[in-house]
This record gives C-alpha cells, structure tokens and sequence, in this order.
C-alpha cells in the first residue's frame, strides 16, 4: 500500500475530492447499469410464471367442468 | 462461421446463453473491478508530475476504451440487421446503445473531474473530448431512434444507418490527440512498442481495461435478456424455459 493512513487515502494530497468524486460517480452509473435490468428482468420472469400458473389453473378448471355458471 | 451466426440469431439459443454467461461473468467481472479499484487507488504510486489525481485513470481509460470499441460491435449489429434481416442483432443494438452511452459519459465526467487539477478547466472543446462528445450524442441518437417508430423493422433500420455513418468518427477519436496539437495526452499503452507507462501503473490499468470488457458484455446480456422476455413473453419455448 502506498499511502500510511487512512486519512491519507481520503485526502490523498489535496486531490482526494477529485478522485473519489470521479469514482463515486462512475460507481453509481455502473450500479444502475448492471441493477436496472438485473430487476426488470426478475419482474418480467415472475410476471411470466404467473400469467402460466393461472393459464394452467384455468384450463383444469374448464377440462373438470367446473367453471362457475354467470 | 455461419452456424454461429444462425444459432446466434435463435432467442432460445441466445436466451440459454445469455443466462449461462451473466451467472459466470456477475462474480468475475465483480471481483476484477474491486481489485483493480483497490490496486489502482492504494497500492500503485503517484505520478511523479500530476500527483494523485492521476488515479482517475484507472477508470477514465478503460470506460473510453469500451465505450469506443462498443461502438464498433454496434455498428457490426447494425451491418447484421440491415443487411440479413437477423432480429437478434437489432436487439443486440438496443442493447448496446445505452451501455456505450453511460461508459462514454463515464469517460467524459472523470475525464472533466481530471482535467480540473491537471489543467484548470472543467472543460476545453479540445478534439479528442469534442469528438468524445459526439460518440455520446451518436449513441442517444440511436437510443431516441429506436424508440421513435412504431413499426419495428423501420426502427432497426434506422438505428443500423446511423451507427454505420457513426463509425466515420472513431477513427476520428483515435487519431484526435495525433492529428492536432491538443491539450490530452496520447496514449500511454502502445501495442507495438514499449509503454510509456510504468509497470507498478501498466498493471492495475489492463485489469481495469479487461474488467471493462467484462462488464460491458455483462450489462449487453443482461439488457438483451431482459429484452428477449418482453419480447417472446407468449411464445412456448420461454414459458418451458421458466416452468
């Protein structure tokens, strides 16, 4: 490790601000760009399952002819 | 070479793969982008001239990097789509354009935040950083195009024309810093050649590069994924594929 402190690190000579604005920044868009879809994508596919669970339930329903009279 | 392509141009294949890649790209590209962050900020020296603030390389380089070499394989998808009709690789075009978007806007805002202890100015419309500028606006300007028809297949070939006419500025980008006398540097990493850069700094900034790589491809498939399940939501092959 070059730097002795820790608050070496953070100061890092008085370009600390700099560098760790430029890499919170770059982690933050790194963070939206790998969890956005990560999530949508776990949506969709539970969307997905669902839709089929109830196509399933529905086609049993009206094989066993049960389906409620309207 | 063709039999790639066509297998690359099935969403079940492409969904099977994209599912395998992301869960053994997630951990490595992870892992890389932690080390290299941890290497390039406390293990390697200062510059004997610009100080700490040349850290900032560590993710300025690689970020532009990607973003340029991105653009290319989104020109090469755009060729895919105009000339063979693959709907796959109009995906693959969504896909991409957002990702080089945020890595080339990654690479201007460090590149700003450098600039201003290294040169006095948040920004200077130098070549190198202007035609960076342009390579963001080309990659929004697909991003708008793509959402700007209803008609698909007139979307795609939109999109396809302009990241083909786009590709005009990367040579442009490359050689920026050669064909005007500017205020960036030139490239420190040759490939021919020694590297006027040391190797306690070479080091941590090819991790850095490769884990640039990594994670471009990881957000690609993710995108392209993600994509695929709105897409074939009411086809068989997906809903057995999630049963």
């Amino acid at each position: 490790m070059y730097f002795e402190t820790w608050s070496a690190v953070w100061h890092m000579e008085g370009h600390g601000p700099y560098v760790w604005a430029a890499y919170s920044i770059t982690a933050l868009i790194i963070l939206f760009l790998v969890v956005s879809p990560w999530l949508r994508g776990r949506q969709l596919t539970r969307d997905i399952r669902y839709d089929e669970q109830r196509r399933a339930a529905v086609s049993t329903a009206s094989g066993e002819n049960h389906a409620p009279e309207t | 070479m063709w039999s790639i392509v066509h297998k690359m141009g099935s969403p079940p294949w492409f969904y099977r793969f994209a599912n395998g890649a992301i869960a053994w790209l997630l951990p490595i590209v992870l892992v890389a982008l932690v080390v290299g962050c941890v290497w390039g900020l406390l293990v390697a020296p200062p510059d004997y001239r610009q100080g700490n603030s040349y850290r900032i390389i560590f993710i300025h380089v690689p970020a532009a990097v990607v973003a340029l070499a991105g653009y290319y394989v989104m020109a090469t998808a755009g060729l895919m789509s105009i000339v063979w009709k693959i709907k796959m690789a109009d995906t693959a075009m969504r896909a991409l354009a957002p990702v080089g978007a945020a890595l080339t806007f990654v690479a201007l805002v460090t590149g700003s935040i450098w600039g201003k202890p290294t040169w006095g100015a948040w920004w200077v419309w130098d070549a190198r950083i202007t035609s960076m500028l342009i390579l963001l606006f080309l990659y929004l300007g697909v991003m708008a195009l793509s959402e700007a028809f209803d008609n698909k297949a007139a979307a795609a070939k939109a999109c396809a024309v302009l990241s083909l006419v786009g590709t005009v500025n990367i040579p442009i980008i490359y050689k920026s810093v050669d064909w005007w006398y500017s205020l960036h540097q030139p490239a420190s990493i040759k490939f021919t050649g020694e590297s006027a850069i040391d190797a306690s700094m070479l080091y941590p900034l090819l991790l850095m590069i490769v884990a640039f790589y990594g994670l471009f491809a990881l957000c690609v498939l993710l995108r392209m994924r993600t994509e695929l399940l709105t897409t074939h939501r009411q086809t068989s092959w997906l809903r057995s594929e999630l049963s």
